[in-house]
């Protein structure tokens, strides 16, 4: 079975500092992805290169098996045209929600449905509405994105990427921006579209959370893979010597399982 | 105060005042349309990617907004009849001259409303697969417009008011109309008192919508 | 068609037009003079606790800020004096327009720099007991003059623009020089090119010097 996405040899630099440094990763489907990694790791840069929001410096991303973008004496170029119909294949939750604020929620969600895939209003509506029912907030059809809680305004983030019947769904940070108390709401409806069958590449530091919800779990270090596996064994029990460092650094890890695993070895 | 007011001769001239009125309202509203054009122009051509072509959009706004009024409209006085060959013609002469000088104040204003859009917008509708011309129109502008508001207004108010400055070349518009009849009927204190009075009559409008769009402001902010 | 440019005949005339330059100096020092203190005293009352004062000052900055400059030079040099019975010179009409109205812009920038003040400062100025007044002497408006010195020189560069056009009741300045000078030369579009490029460089300069102190005060916050 083809991998829905496979990252090869993936590398990105901003002017002399170079962020990602070979990254090559490849998403089943249906499986939940979870990158962790300290900041300046390059896990959002990483996102941000899967759905070409940033233009990798070198390397190649592939789409059911078909790549995208043109290779040109080494160097990969892209078209706009070719571009726009690719990200609206991934949906993207950013950490800053980034909601239009000039929309209602309804037109927050179906604008992308009209003016990129062509949908009329109608049926854009109701698919919105589907898509709201699904985050829970069918009801708040009508408000304004300052009008609502910051989960709430996250959750209706998540419904305008769903609406677009995205194959992957990425999410950047999309519960470090909300109070605590807010992040339990976003959780369940990730976990909602994960049992639904979703492929999901998470960038989260709600290690309890990556360690219940994914299939697997990558450990990415200034733009680097160091470890790759079940969230079990990298989280329980890393292998690599970063990989113990950064999960000795997160002390308030605990898991009910953590006592027994160290007697399993 | 021993001034005895008298403002009849006002009425006697009303037909008079009206035209004039009509005049500074026609200058006005020229001037406002032909800078809000230059604006939009020269702000697309200051945030191009071509830095020539920032350049000369930086040149223009220079240019205009560090010279009195009153400067550019004598220099074009005297330049517009030779490079037209159109003598005389006191309107095209205002209009061109605070067209110039308002363009450039609409530039910034138009500018700095694009730059005032968060920039997580930008990155969401590209996410979606909003193209560059689609992110602009349906999300970006929508947003500028919203930001610009108070200052689009305020600027309004200054071109009604740098319409006064052509009465110095003669443009038939209150203020020249006002002189006019005041060293006819020697009547100073009433003709400039009204000239005030109907100008602050004219744009208090402006400045109420001015003060109300600026308190909306702040409340969403 | 070919112009030909003669700036000879301009040239010989410079001394008049230094006197020009100094007529300016003398309206636009003046005007701050006048305008910068009543400026303050009218932020003041417009924030101080007496209401009546208050409404006073908000009318007075609303009333000068939204009236056109040449109507007030006007009503001052021709209305004013039969109004009161007295002989007003082209300077004293020229600098009340000109300082009372710039007295309104300063107000309302004074008074945007004393609220930009971080409330905590007059707590933390409470809590050691200082008195309002004190407070507002040592620890407020020094920090709001700092913090508004580049719009106080945006100001003063709209004063210059406007003092320009006290040529208009024949006030020596140097635009009406550069009036004198191209009717007597016959080379209106040199004189006014070089009065153009002469206020072009001053203002401009003035501008940069603001963009200049802006950096700084932003960085040393």
């Amino acid at each position: 079975m083809t991998p829905i996405l496979t990252v090869t040899d993936l590398h990105k630099s901003f002017g002399s500092v170079e962020v990602l440094q070979g990254i090559d990763l490849s998403l089943a489907r249906g499986e939940t992805v979870v990158v962790l990694g300290g900041s300046g790791s390059g896990k959002s840069t990483l996102l941000r290169c899967i759905n070409l929001l940033e233009r990798p410096t070198r390397g190649i991303i592939e789409m059911d098996g078909q790549r995208i973008g043109q290779m040109n004496d080494g160097l990969m170029s892209y078209r706009e045209s070719e571009l726009a119909r690719f990200r609206a294949r991934i949906g993207m939750v950013f950490q800053q929600f980034n909601l239009f604020p000039h929309l209602s929620v309804r037109d927050n969600v179906s604008i992308g449905q009209r003016r990129v895939l062509g949908r009329d209003r109608k049926t854009a509506d109701d698919r919105a509405i589907v898509q709201l029912k699904r985050v829970g907030l069918a009801e708040k059809v009508d408000a304004y994105p300052h009008q609502l809680s910051g989960g709430q305004q996250q959750r209706v983030a998540i419904a305008r990427a769903l609406a677009m019947d995205p194959a992957i769904m990425l999410f950047d940070e999309a519960t470090s921006a909300l109070d605590p108390e807010l992040v339990g709401e976003v959780l369940t409806a990730m976990r909602a579209l994960r049992d639904a069958g979703m492929t999901m590449l998470i960038v989260t530091h709600e290690l309890g959370f990556a360690y219940h919800i994914a299939d697997r779990i990558v450990f990415l270090d200034q733009g680097r893979i160091y470890e790759q596996g079940t969230p079990k064994e990298v989280l329980l029990a890393p292998r690599h010597p970063r990989t113990q460092d950064f999960m000795r650094g997160h002390t308030m890890f605990r898991l009910p399982e953590a006592a027994s695993s160290s007697n399993a070895g | 105060m021993s001034h005895e007011w008298d403002f009849s001769f006002l009425i006697t001239y009303s037909g008079v005042l009206a035209k004039a009125l009509g005049s500074t309202l026609k200058l006005a509203i020229v001037c406002l349309a032909a800078g809000m054009l230059l604006g939009c122009v020269f702000a697309v051509a200051r945030t191009s990617r071509s830095s020539a072509l920032r350049f000369v959009g930086a040149a223009y706004v220079e240019l205009f907004r560090n010279l009195p009024a009153i400067v550019l409209l004598f220099w074009c006085f005297y330049t517009i009849p030779l490079l037209t060959g159109i003598g005389n013609d006191r309107f095209l002469t205002a209009a061109v001259a605070f067209s110039l000088y308002a363009g450039a104040y609409f530039t910034e204003i138009f500018r700095s409303g694009i730059n005032a859009v968060d920039a997580g917008q930008w990155l969401a509708g590209r996410a979606l697969g909003f193209t560059p011309f689609a992110l602009f129109r349906d999300i970006i502008l929508p947003q500028a417009v919203k930001n610009m508001m108070p200052a689009i207004a305020n600027e309004t108010i200054e071109v009604v008011k740098l319409t006064t400055v052509a009465a110095t070349v003669a443009y038939p518009e209150l203020v020249y109309t006002a002189k006019l009849l005041s060293d006819t009927e020697y009547r100073p204190v009433e003709a400039y008192t009204a000239v005030e009075g109907v100008l602050l009559l004219a744009l208090l409008p402006l400045a109420v919508l001015l003060f109300r769009l600026e308190r909306t402001m702040r409340r969403t902010n | 068609m070919v112009y030909e440019w003669q700036f000879g005949p301009v040239f010989r005339y410079l001394g008049l037009l230094w006197e020009g330059v100094l007529g300016t100096l003398a309206l636009t020092g003046g005007a701050l003079l006048l305008a910068l203190p009543l400026g303050l005293m009218l932020a003041l009352l417009r924030l101080g606790k007496l209401p009546v004062l208050a409404r006073v000052a908000v009318f007075y900055i609303e009333f000068f800020r939204l009236s056109a400059a040449i109507v007030l030079l006007y009503w001052f040099y021709f209305a004013f004096p039969v109004l009161f019975n007295i002989t007003l010179a082209p300077f004293h009409a020229a600098l009340l327009a000109v300082g009372l109205q710039a007295a309104a812009f300063y107000a309302e920038v004074f008074r945007a720099g004393i609220q930009s003040v971080a409330a905590g400062q007059w707590e933390a100025a409470r809590a050691i007991g200082m008195r309002r007044n004190q407070t507002l002497r040592w620890v407020i408006l020094p920090q709001a003059i700092r913090n508004t010195l580049p719009i106080l020189l945006a100001r003063l560069v709209d004063l210059i623009k406007t003092s320009a056009l006290a040529a208009v009741i024949a006030y020596p300045d140097v635009v009406y020089a550069a009036m004198r000078i191209a009717s007597q030369t016959y080379r209106p579009i040199e004189t006014f090119t070089v009065l153009g490029v002469g206020f072009f460089v001053v203002i401009f300069g003035l501008s940069q010097a603001s963009r200049h102190l802006e950096r700084s005060v932003a960085i040393a916050r």
